[in-house]
């Protein structure tokens, strides 16, 4: 009996497209994205969010590891990890372009 | 819904060309690149081979879902699974849906693929939708800036 691997690259791209696919986690994401590690009360500055919720969504996203703490002295810092999102958008390019590539063939097909 | 990738494309052709041409199986097949062994039929499992050079060793499997004539074609797949030697089976499916329009000159064909977060569509919160625009646009938007800014 052959037994078949299962992809580890692939299988870790449904938390990631999971955790981005909230639109505070995608705020959260595009905070940490421009600058330095941060802490969960600047997160939650300008936010009409509680300190709890942005901890769950950070929780989340930590979970998918996009983004992961960092202690700097008696605080605890959240910063970006951008490989998993390069990851992600490199993977949905790729179905994207089969998609064109697939359409464009249709179009001939039915004009010709 | 959320990650979802759509595609809109003008065909200058009648919605009924276009429906044969994306439900019969062997006109699917000449420009999909797959031999069918058979005809899709909702609630079943259609399968065949690649003929797309190269890729000649992979078998492409799909579960028909629904078939409203001239309307909405959909099925679910294990998307870009082209690696025989791994079973795809416990990934998470996305669904495929092909809407059809009539338009002056012919048909608009909208194609949605949707699921790649592995959570129900009745899970989602549907007050966040994203296309390929959107949600797509927004990942880039991110990553441009991360390169940016190290």
């Amino acid at each position: 009996m052959s037994r078949k691997t299962h992809s580890p690259t692939r299988r870790n791209y449904a938390p990631i497209f999971s955790a981005l696919g909230d639109e505070t986690r995608l705020a959260l994401v595009s905070k940490l994205a421009k600058g330095k590690p941060s802490s969960i009360a600047h997160l939650t500055e300008g936010t009409r969010l509680t300190r709890q919720a942005v901890t769950k969504h950070l929780r989340v996203l930590e979970g998918a590891r996009i983004v992961r703490s960092v202690r700097a002295g008696r605080e605890n810092l959240f910063e970006l990890d951008p490989a998993p999102i390069r990851q992600v958008r490199e993977y949905a390019d790729v179905v994207s372009e089969q998609w064109d590539h697939a359409l464009a063939r249709l179009k001939d097909f039915v004009e010709r | 819904m959320s990650n979802t990738i759509e595609k809109r494309i003008e065909l200058k052709a009648p919605v009924s060309r276009v429906w044969r041409a994306i439900t019969d199986h062997r006109e699917f097949g000449e420009w999909f690149k797959v031999d069918l062994e058979g005809p899709f039929v909702p609630g079943q499992v259609a399968r065949g081979r690649i003929t797309h050079p190269g890729y000649e060793h992979v078998t492409w499997q799909v579960t028909v879902k629904e078939m409203q004539p001239e309307k909405l074609f959909s099925f679910t797949w294990h998307p870009y699974a082209i690696d025989p030697d791994v079973d795809y089976s416990g990934e998470p499916p996305t669904l495929i849906e092909f809407r059809l329009e009539p338009t002056a000159t012919g048909t608009l064909l909208v194609v949605t693929e949707s699921g790649f977060d592995n959570i129900p569509a009745h899970r989602r919160d549907e007050a966040f939708r994203m296309d390929d625009k959107g949600w797509a646009q927004q990942v880039k938007n991110i990553e441009s800036h991360v390169a940016k800014n190290p």
